[in-house]
C-alpha cells in the first residue's frame, strides 16, 4: 500500500500547480469567469501543448496512457485554483465515453483532434424529470431510413456552449427509468433540430438547455451498441465522480488556507480572530473535513481501476457522499469565518463556496449517494 | 396560558389576508416570494399603501402612528404577511432607528423624522460597521468634531445596506476619542444628500449590489441631529441592536418557505415519483419544520413575557441565532430540491431581466440568489458566533 506519488506524477503535480499559479490569481479568475465565453482558449492550447489533453487516452491515440491518480493529481491542483477550461467535460467525460464506446473511425475522429485541443465535447445526460439518475432517460432516439430521429429536452450540460460535439443520450427502446434500451449519438453542435440556450452557473462555468427537435443523425453518430450504453454511462461517469472529489479537495484546501491566513490577521476586540477558541475548533473541524475527502478522493482514485463493479461502486458512492458534505460545511464556514467579507464577489472566497456548492450537486448530491452506498452495502 | 384566537382575531385575520389578496401589487409579491432583493421603486410603493392602511409600523406605539395591535394580532399579521409573501417595511426606518428617535429623541426630532418613515418620504440605512470594527462595533473610528452649531464627520463605513438607496443614514460616531470605547460614541441622523458623503456600491456573492461603502469627508451634520446626549450613543446603539435581533428571527418569512419547499419538491421528480415522496428529503424538511415550531412558541413566550412587563436579558439573541440558522437551512433544502436546476444563475444586473426566464421551472428562479444572500444571516446583525458569547455571559453567566 502506497499513497506516495511516483516521480513523473510528482512532475505532473509540479506543472499544473505551476500553470495555476502563473495564471489563476483571484483576479485573473474572476476575470475569465465574467468574460463570455468563461475560459481561455488560450489556456485551452497550453494545456494541450502541455499534453494534459492526452493524460488518460491510450498510447495507440496519442495519448499518455495516465489513469484516474492521473487525473485527480491535475484536479486536486486545479481545483485550488478554481479552474475554468472545459477539462472534465472533454477530457474525462466526452474523452472517456469515446474511448470506451466508440468505433475504431469514431476514436481516430475524435480523440486526437482533442488532445491537440482542436475539439471540445460536451456529455448532455440530464433531463428535468430525471434528477440524479443516469438510467431516467425520456430523450427518444427512433431509426429513420440509416439513421435516427431524436427527440427530447437535455438540462444543465456543462459546457455545452462551448463544445464542437455533444454526446446525448437517448433511448432507442423501453420505458423511461430502463437501463436497458439507451444509445448515446454524436451530434455536432449548431446541427439543424437542436437548439441551444446559453446561460452562466452559479460557480462561475457555462451551461446550456438543449432542446431536440426532430434533429436527424447518420447511422454513424451512433456511438457504441445501440441500448446498450448505459454500462458505459456509469462506468465513465464514475470516473468523473473522481475527478469531481479531487477537484473539491483541492478546493477545501485552498478555501481552508485562506481561510485560516485571514483569521490569524484579521483582529476585533484587539486581537487576531483566530484567537476565539469557538473558530479555532470551526477551523479544526474544516481542516479534518478536508483531510477525510482527500483520504476518500484518493481511495477513489485508486480504486476506479477494479474490476469488482460492487466494490468499485461502494466506493464512489462513499467519496462522493463525504465529499459533498466536507464541500458543504468548509464552503460555508469559510465564509462565515471572513464575516462581511467573505459575502463580497470581489474576494476570493465566495468563489470556492460556490464551486463546492455545484460540485456538491453535480452526478448525484449528498443524499443520492448516502442512498446509493446504503443500497450497494445491503 | 392559552393559545386560541377570539372571535375578534379571527375576524381580524380575515381582514389582514383579504387586504393583502386586495392590496399587495404582484410584482411585489413575486419578488418577496423567490426571495429576490425589493427594488426601491416597488418596496417604496407598498409601503405606501401600508401606510395608507395604518399598518405601517406594528410595534411602534400608538400615539406615534403605531397600530396598537395586541400581541395575538400583531402575531396573526406576521403570519398572514409571511403566508402571502408580503414584504414588511424596510427595517431601517421602521424597526430600527424609529424606536430610537421616539424612545431617546426630543420633540423636534420625533415631529421631523416620524412621519416621514411612515410615509416612506425618508429611506434609512444603518452607519453601524466600520471596515476596522464589526464585532467589535464599539471600536469605531469615525469622528465627529463639533465646529460651533455642527459636527464635522470623517470616515468610513461599511456593508451599509442600501444605502444607495438613501435619504439618511443613522451613524455611530466617535464624539470623545479620549474616554473609555463605548463611552466616547454619539448617535447622529445624516442627511445623504451632505456635502462630502460618497457612496460606493459593494458586489455580493449573489453578484447584486445591496451593500456599499458609505465614505464622508468634512461632512457637516448640525448638532440638533444627533440623538440624546453627546457620548451616550452606546446605549442608543444596544437599545437599538435589541430590537434588530427580534426582527431577525423571521418566523413567518420561514414557514413560507416551508410551504414553498413542499410545493418545488412535488413537482420534482426524483427516481421516477415526487421528490416529497422520498423518506429522506421529508426527514429533512421535517426537522427543520419542528425546529421551527419550536422558535415560533419560543419568540410567542418570549412576547407573551414582555406583554407581562417581564423583563428580558439576552434571549433575543436565541431568537436570532436559530433563526437565521432555519433560514439557512430552508434555503439549501431549497436549492437541492432543484436538483441541477439549482446551477444556473445570472444576476440581474447584468443581464437585466435575462434571469427572469430560468432555464428551468420557473419556480427555479430565486433560490439560489436567496441561498447565497443568506449566508450573510449568521454574520449580520451580530454574527451567530457573537451571539452566543452574549447568550453564555448574559444568561449563563459563563
Ligand atoms: C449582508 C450584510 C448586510 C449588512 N448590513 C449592514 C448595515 O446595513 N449596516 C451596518 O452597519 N452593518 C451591516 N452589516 C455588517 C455586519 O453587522 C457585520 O458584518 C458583522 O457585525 C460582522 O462584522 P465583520 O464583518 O467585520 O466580521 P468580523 O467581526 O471580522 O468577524 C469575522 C468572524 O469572526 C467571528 N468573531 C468575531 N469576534 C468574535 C468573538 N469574540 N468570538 C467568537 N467569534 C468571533 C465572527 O463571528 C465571524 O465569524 C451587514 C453585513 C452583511 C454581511
Amino acid at each position: 500500500m502506497d499513497f506516495e506519488l511516483s516521480d513523473e506524477q510528482g512532475m505532473l503535480k509540479d506543472s499544473v500547480e505551476r500553470f495555476v499559479k502563473d495564471n489563476y490569481s483571484s483576479e485573473a479568475r474572476a476575470k475569465l469567469a465574467d468574460s463570455e465565453a468563461g475560459f481561455s482558449e488560450d489556456h485551452w492550447k497550453m494545456m494541450a501543448e502541455l499534453g494534459w489533453l492526452g493524460m488518460p487516452f491510450a498510447e495507440e491515440v496519442g495519448g499518455f496512457g495516465g489513469g484516474a491518480v492521473e487525473t485527480a493529481i491535475m484536479m486536486e491542483c486545479m481545483g485550488r485554483g478554481l479552474v475554468l477550461e472545459p477539462f472534465l467535460a472533454t477530457v474525462i467525460l466526452g474523452g472517456g465515453l469515446v474511448t470506451e464506446a466508440g468505433s475504431a473511425d469514431q476514436i481516430e475522429a475524435i480523440i486526437p483532434a482533442v488532445i491537440e485541443g482542436n475539439m471540445k465535447l460536451a456529455f448532455a445526460y440530464a433531463e428535468p424529470k430525471s434528477r440524479f439518475d443516469l438510467n431516467n432517460v425520456e430523450t427518444t432516439a427512433s431509426k429513420s431510413g440509416d439513421g435516427y430521429v431524436l427527440n427530447g429536452h437535455k438540462s444543465v450540460v456543462y459546457h455545452g456552449t462551448a463544445a464542437d460535439k455533444i454526446i446525448v443520450s437517448a433511448r432507442t427502446s423501453g420505458n423511461a427509468m430502463d437501463e436497458d434500451g439507451i444509445s448515446l449519438f454524436l451530434v455536432d453542435n449548431g446541427a439543424s433540430g437542436l437548439t441551444r440556450r446559453d446561460y452562466r452557473t452559479v460557480d462561475g462555468q457555462r451551461a446550456a438547455d438543449f432542446t431536440l427537435e426532430n434533429l436527424k443523425v447518420g447511422a454513424d453518430a451512433l456511438l457504441g451498441v445501440e441500448g446498450k450504453a448505459y454500462p458505459v454511462i456509469e462506468k465513465v461517469v464514475e470516473r468523473a465522480i473522481g475527478a469531481l472529489c479531487a477537484e473539491a479537495v483541492g478546493a477545501m484546501q485552498q478555501a481552508n488556507e485562506i481561510t485560516n491566513e485571514y483569521i490569524k490577521e484579521r483582529k476585533q476586540f484587539g486581537v487576531p480572530i483566530g484567537k476565539f477558541q469557538v473558530l479555532q475548533h470551526r477551523m479544526v473541524d474544516m481542516y479534518m473535513e478536508a483531510e477525510q475527502s482527500k483520504s476518500m478522493s484518493d481511495m477513489v482514485a485508486m480504486k476506479l481501476s477494479l474490476e469488482d463493479e460492487k466494490e468499485r461502486k461502494r466506493a464512489v458512492a462513499a467519496a462522493k457522499a463525504q465529499v459533498g458534505k466536507a464541500a458543504k460545511f468548509v464552503g460555508q464556514q469559510s465564509i462565515q469565518l471572513h464575516g462581511g467579507m467573505g459575502m463580497t464577489d470581489e474576494y476570493s472566497i465566495g468563489h470556492y463556496f460556490k464551486r463546492l456548492t455545484t460540485i456538491e450537486m453535480l452526478f448525484g448530491n449528498t443524499d443520492y449517494h448516502f442512498k446509493k452506498f446504503a443500497e450497494l452495502s445491503a | 396560558m392559552d393559545l386560541s384566537f377570539s372571535k375578534e382575531d379571527l375576524a381580524f385575520r380575515d381582514e389582514v389576508r383579504e387586504f393583502l389578496q386586495n392590496s399587495l401589487p404582484p410584482d411585489v409579491k413575486d419578488r418577496c416570494d423567490r426571495g429576490l432583493h425589493p427594488t426601491r421603486e416597488g418596496q417604496i410603493r407598498w409601503q405606501k399603501i401600508l401606510h395608507e392602511k395604518g399598518w405601517m409600523a406594528p410595534n411602534w406605539p400608538k400615539e406615534y402612528g403605531g397600530t396598537g395591535w395586541s400581541i395575538t394580532q400583531k402575531y396573526i399579521a406576521a403570519h398572514e404577511f409571511g403566508q402571502a409573501s408580503a414584504p414588511i417595511a424596510t427595517p431601517f426606518g421602521v424597526s430600527m432607528v424609529g424606536p430610537v428617535i421616539y424612545t431617546f429623541g426630543n420633540q423636534e426630532q420625533k415631529d421631523q423624522y416620524l412621519p416621514r418613515i411612515l410615509a416612506s418620504e425618508d429611506w434609512w440605512c444603518q452607519g453601524y460597521s466600520e471596515p476596522g470594527s464589526g464585532s467589535d462595533l464599539a471600536s469605531l473610528q469615525t469622528k465627529a468634531v463639533r465646529d460651533g452649531d455642527d459636527y464635522i464627520v470623517n470616515g468610513q463605513k461599511i456593508w451599509t445596506s442600501y444605502a444607495h438607496y438613501a435619504d439618511m443614514i443613522f451613524c455611530l460616531v466617535r464624539t470623545d476619542p479620549k474616554a473609555k470605547q463605548q463611552e466616547g460614541i454619539s448617535f447622529l441622523l445624516i442627511d445623504m444628500k451632505t456635502p462630502g458623503i460618497t457612496v460606493k456600491p459593494i458586489y455580493g456573492i449573489d453578484k447584486e449590489n445591496s451593500l456599499n461603502e458609505v465614505f464622508f469627508e468634512d461632512v457637516r451634520v448640525p448638532v440638533k441631529n444627533r440623538i440624546g446626549e453627546e457620548n451616550k450613543g452606546w446605549t442608543y446603539a444596544k437599545f437599538l441592536l435589541g430590537n434588530e435581533r427580534t426582527g431577525i428571527a423571521r418566523v413567518a418569512r420561514s414557514k413560507r418557505q416551508v410551504v414553498r419547499v413542499r410545493e418545488i419538491a412535488a413537482a420534482e421528480m426524483s427516481g421516477g415519483r415526487p421528490l416529497i415522496e422520498d423518506p429522506d428529503f421529508i426527514a429533512k424538511l421535517t426537522r427543520i419544520e419542528v425546529d421551527l415550531m419550536a422558535l415560533e412558541y419560543t419568540e410567542l413566550r418570549m412576547l407573551s413575557m414582555l406583554a407581562n412587563g417581564k423583563k428580558l436579558s439576552a434571549e433575543p439573541s436565541l431568537l436570532k441565532i436559530r433563526g437565521t440558522e432555519i433560514q439557512q437551512r430552508l434555503t439549501e433544502l431549497m436549492v437541492e430540491s432543484l436538483g441541477m436546476y439549482g446551477a444556473p444563475y445570472e444576476p440581474e444586473r447584468d443581464y437585466a431581466g435575462r434571469n427572469d426566464i430560468h432555464p428551468g421551472p420557473d419556480y427555479a428562479h430565486g433560490p439560489m440568489a436567496e441561498h447565497l444572500y443568506l449566508r450573510a444571516a449568521t454574520i449580520y446583525g451580530g454574527s451567530n458566533e457573537i451571539q452566543r458569547n452574549i447568550v453564555s455571559k448574559m444568561v449563563l453567566g459563563l
